[in-house]
């Protein structure tokens, strides 16, 4: 395995090519994402759709590649508008999610920074390009504005497709409110694009209730941006014969069954999996942690992500309330996933609840397969279709564990 | 790029494979004129293939690589089939992705080297075989036509799946026996050159790969449309002799049946009245510089 690497003196690494400070062709100034986070701003109160558009317009996107489906086509149509006004190098509306993901390759395969976004069916007609993406180790941002999944038909909010993308290679992160999906936007771009990490991004947050909601905003100023991709520090040629084209392999892999093709892929594969892991020091780095946590010294707590985060909190000041006090951890990461900051978390915890907007309850069983003695975890509350999570949904879950009588809010059925 | 950049440095030239020594020496990277003709006799941008012995595939990919007017700036993009097994060996840069998604790849990618270099001519070419281009691909196909994208397209038809194993195709004539059609194709052979024009295609051509020549002079039409109008298709006939039961030495003739009065790849062209006037100055202009250097 990796050996651990500190974070201490471990300085995100920004591209060479274009020196901070010097300006863009829109007079926006080239500046290093700690220092554009320091930047204080008066707070906005913005949708979800409008903080993606903010942050694209301050993020020194090449292209992006469009496609309508909901929740996610406003922000798509939004970032059209700032094409318009010189923001992009280029933007147009591809024919199929499936074509939008190859037109975001074969631009990240020309050394581009490529941004796009998608949602639910959109997501899973687009799958195939996922691994390839990770494969082929291109920084491709995606942010996936989670939707249900037909059929029936829906177009609710549901993390379930969160759950498919867990094993594509990619890097997940999975916001709670507006103001993450602006940080995550901007610090996902500078954590995929470093050499030891390359990779593509997945910017995930729940739709509608992140996207269509209006949230205050801190941003960074307009005048300045991120520092460009710079597509020579990448770990694979860039494919636009500006460096010298090598024969890849004497063999074509897939011709031949032998040891030497089957290690190839199978190392590759474990490389894109530790390309992960190495993306914790640059995340750390950025955002400070993969993990936040309140209260983790109680006996009971509450691990969630995405807006599940939000309806924690709000439970657990219900039950503070009636005397029962709760602890909270929140990913901000799902891959890498926050192994060793979850199991320091919940060390202490005799009961885990993982409430989830989806009923496969993938994030409980994430929960579970990393800590020990986990029939501490309790699966649940989950909702799926797009339903709400009262609070006291979650609140009575926890009384139940707790034995305490509730009023039950829906029959379970018996 | 330039010739420079592939350059090997004095004191590493003695630990380079033989061929990259003799791509930097002898290859026609950068050299107007460039054809068919430095087939066997300067190095070429294909070192060896593994595909069948006598494949017509195989010499179609060395007439290509050979016609492309400027391998220094120019990317190609195929997807999966038996193309995919020759693309690792060859001196250019080239991306396979997946199945069917090459000229989405080729759109993103054309794009992007737009946005990247403004002001130089950079060529992206797709090469696919005709389950690629036509069935699994065809919205991608058809869409980057419509989108009016400055690529060409080159389809390596061969009527079947030929990498699976001979699987009926959408290119494949009617009535042919294969697997999955057991009873013979129902419909008929796709028209893709017909479809090519109407879709928004400058350039069409369908012709087999039996005249090195005229392969070199479509391919290069192709391509200089591509970089002035928009979008430009080929067609060309690279018989799978595995799959239609010939021998390895029967490529040619199939392609020459093929090709003859009533076949189904009797040599079409289409352009429009631009492109005819537009390739008619550049070949004027070709001639001229031609007998200049004669006359040197």
């Amino acid at each position: 395995m990796n050996k651990p690497v500190g974070v201490k003196e471990k300085g995100v690494k920004m591209s060479q090519h274009v020196k901070l400070g010097q300006k863009n062709k829109k007079g926006q100034v080239y500046t290093d994402i700690v220092d554009m986070f320091n930047m204080p701003e008066p707070p906005s109160f913005l949708t979800g759709s409008e903080v993606i558009r903010d942050a694209v317009k301050v993020a020194s996107i090449d292209l992006s590649v469009a496609y309508p489906i909901t929740p996610q086509s406003e922000a798509a149509a939004l970032i059209g508008e700032l094409y318009a006004e010189g923001y992009l190098g280029d933007y147009f509306r591809g024919e199929s999610e499936f074509a939008v993901m190859g037109q975001c390759a074969g631009a990240a395969f020309g050394g581009a920074r490529v941004f796009t976004t998608t949602a639910g069916p959109g997501t899973l007609r687009a799958f195939e390009n996922f691994p390839m993406w990770a494969g082929a180790r291109l920084p491709i941002q995606v942010c996936v504005t989670c939707r249900g999944i037909n059929s029936p038909l829906t177009i609710q909010p549901d993390t379930l497709e969160m759950y498919f993308l867990l094993e594509t290679g990619m890097l997940i992160w999975h916001a709670e409110t507006a103001q993450d999906l602006y940080d995550y936007i901007l610090a996902g771009f500078m954590v995929a694009e470093q050499p030891d990490v390359h990779l593509p991004i997945a910017t995930c947050c729940d739709g509608f209730f992140v996207t269509h909601t209006k949230d205050t905003v801190n941003k960074v100023p307009d005048e300045v941006c991120l520092p460009p991709y710079d597509p020579y520090r990448s770990p694979v040629p860039c494919m636009d014969m500006e460096n010298p084209p090598v024969r890849m392999m004497r063999d074509p892999f897939v011709m031949k069954s032998n040891y030497i093709s089957y290690s190839t892929h199978a190392s590759w594969q474990q490389e894109v999996r530790a390309a992960i892991e190495r993306s914790r020091k640059h995340t750390i780095r950025i955002l400070g942690s993969l993990v936040e946590t309140q209260n983790t010294d109680r006996e009971i707590l509450i691990v969630a992500s995405g807006t599940a985060v939000s309806q924690s909190r709000e439970a657990i000041r219900l039950l503070e309330e009636e005397g029962i006090k709760v602890g909270l951890v929140k990913l901000k990461t799902i891959r890498p996933f926050p192994h060793a900051e979850l199991r320091e978390a919940t060390a202490n915890a005799k009961a885990i609840f993982v409430p989830e907007f989806n009923l496969s309850g993938w994030l409980a069983r994430e929960v579970k397969a990393c800590i020990p003695n986990n029939e501490r975890v309790h699966a649940g509350p989950q909702v799926g279709g797009g339903m709400t999570m009262p609070l006291e949904v979650i609140a009575e879950e926890i009384k139940r564990y707790l034995g305490i009588p509730t009023e039950t809010l829906a029959s379970r059925g018996s | 790029m330039s010739k420079e950049k592939i350059t090997i440095c004095e004191d590493l030239a003695d630990i380079m494979p033989p061929e990259y020594q003799e791509l930097v020496a002898t290859a026609t990277y950068g050299k107007e004129d460039r054809g068919w003709r430095d087939v066997g006799s300067s190095k070429e941008l294909i070192e060896s293939h593994s595909l069948c012995a006598g494949c017509p595939e195989s010499i179609a990919f060395r007439y290509v690589m050979a016609s492309v007017p400027a391998p220094e700036d120019t990317v190609f993009v195929g997807s999966t089939g038996c193309t995919s097994l020759v693309f690792p060996h060859v001196a250019i840069q080239n991306i396979h992705s997946l199945f069917g998604n090459q000229n989405a790849i080729a759109s993103g990618l054309h794009r992007a080297l737009k946005v990247r270099f403004p002001d130089q001519q950079k060529d992206v070419v797709v090469l696919a075989g005709d389950g690629a281009t036509v069935d699994i691909g065809l919205d991608m196909t058809l869409q980057s036509w419509f989108r009016q994208e400055k690529f060409t397209t080159i389809c390596f038809d061969n009527e079947l799946y030929a990498n699976t194993g001979g699987q009926e195709s959408g290119l494949m004539q009617r009535g042919f026996v294969s697997k999955m059609a057991p009873a013979g194709k129902l419909f008929d052979k796709v028209r893709l050159p017909e479809i090519a024009r109407e879709s928004g295609c400058h350039y069409v051509a369908c012709l087999t790969v039996s005249k090195p020549n005229r392969v070199e002079k479509v391919i290069k039409n192709a391509i200089y449309v591509s970089r002035v109008f928009g979008p430009s298709f080929v067609q060309l006939y690279t018989p799978c002799i595995l799959e239609i039961g010939k021998q390895s030495m029967e490529g040619l003739d199939e392609m020459k049946d093929a090709e003859s009065i009533g076949g189904r790849f009797v040599f079409k062209e289409y352009m429009t009245d631009e492109v005819k006037n537009f390739l008619k100055q550049k070949d004027d202009e070709d001639k001229a510089r031609k007998k200049a250097a004669k006359n040197k």
